[in-house]
């Protein structure tokens, strides 16, 4: 243990926005071939390279084939006040969903 | 399996790779809480993890070879520090992030080069280990060069941080490749990789990382030395106390 250095550190003053947040990078982790890439939650990071480690050492330690990162600030969400015109509008409309076509066995991930 | 004449040596060696990984891994292991981001607290956690479960299977062979009914815990735990064999580069204190991160820099590039090689090892068990932990290596490496490149090409302080880092770092890198007798021994029956061809290929890839990150790499100095024969400096002694006095104090405990 370093004590030294500890007591250095905290010493110092804190830098000018020290608490300002690197940017937020939402993760996508694919957990076997073929299946889809499934949000998986958010990693702080400064650049691509440095959201894609963080994603791994946070989401990608139990496992995974693949990963996307995704600038949070690119992804444009519909609001609560869309919910109605959005989706209402499908719920009483059971032919929209395709659950009346017969699954042949064996098919799996369905 | 093993010629009887090498066995020794090969205990050496095991004892020697598989001390700097247990010694690297505890000092990661003192950065979980502490780390400058919460992301970053977890990778540093995995790295000495990795570092810990490759010392784990180390040591462990390091005791059947020998055959003297030493397992693991008891070399990692019972063994006082002039038994120990790591480099000293690892056991220097942790410092600042800067210090941490240049230190894994030296350390991840050796540690690339070195397990690619032992992989070729004749010796079975050794060659599946290296495979084992050389991806973990490989991820390190990018982990740590990445990190070296941001705080060096970073603000006036990272930079200034990393560079007291690197003058006081760079002497301990050669250590990583010492050989005596012992491995030479082993190297020409095939067991262990011949470390000497493998120092310039370190240099050319930690100075390139370097560059990138706009740091100086100090020039001549002395080149410390003596971890592999037992010699440390003051600090492994502290290390080891902190990290055998549970196994010491509740010797056989299980949990």
């Amino acid at each position: 243990m370093s004590t030294e250095s500890t007591t250095a550190e905290s010493r110092e003053p804190r830098a000018e926005g020290a608490d300002a947040q690197w940017p937020l990078w939402e993760v996508f982790v694919q957990e076997q071939q073929g299946a889809p890439h499934e949000h998986a939650g958010s990693v702080h990071a400064v650049d691509r390279e440095h959201a894609i480690q963080n994603a791994r050492d946070v989401y990608g330690r139990r496992g995974g084939i693949s990963l996307w990162v995704v600038p949070t600030a690119e992804i444009t969400a519909s609001t609560p006040e869309d919910m109605g015109p959005f989706f209402d509008p499908g719920n009483d409309k059971p032919y929209r969903h395709p659950q009346f076509y017969r699954v042949p066995r064996g098919v799996r991930g369905v | 399996m093993i010629d009887e004449a090498l066995r020794p040596h090969l205990v050496e060696f095991l004892l020697r790779h598989g001390d700097d990984r247990l010694v690297l891994g505890h000092r990661l292991a003192e950065w979980c809480g502490h780390g400058p981001a919460l992301e970053e607290d977890i990778a540093l956690a995995n790295c000495a993890l990795d570092f810990t479960g490759q010392a784990n299977l180390m040591l462990g062979l390091a005791g059947s070879v020998e055959g003297k009914g030493r397992d693991q815990d008891a070399l990692a735990y019972f063994r006082d520090e002039r038994e120990f064999r790591n480099v000293q580069l690892v056991e220097l204190p942790r410092g600042d992030f800067g210090v941490t991160m240049v230190r894994q820099l030296l350390f991840d590039a050796y540690d690339v080069l070195f397990l690619e090689a032992l992989q070729r090892s004749a010796y079975e068990d050794l060659a599946g280990i290296a495979a084992k932990a050389y991806k973990e290596a490989r991820y390190h490496l990018r982990h740590s060069a990445e990190w070296v490149v941001m705080l060096g090409d970073g603000t006036g302080e990272s930079h200034e941080r990393a560079q007291r880092a690197l003058d006081e770092l760079w002497r301990y890198g050669p250590e990583l490749f010492d050989m005596d007798e012992g491995d030479r021994a082993l190297a020409s029956a095939g067991i262990v990789p011949d470390l000497a061809p493998l120092e310039p290929r370190w240099r050319e890839r930690v100075e390139e990382v370097f560059a990138r990150a706009t740091l100086a790499v100090p020039t001549g100095g002395f080149r410390a030395k003596g971890g592999r024969r037992g010699v440390h400096t003051e600090h492994l002694g502290h290390l080891l106390a902190e990290m055998q006095i549970v196994a010491r104090s509740h010797p056989g405990a299980s949990w």
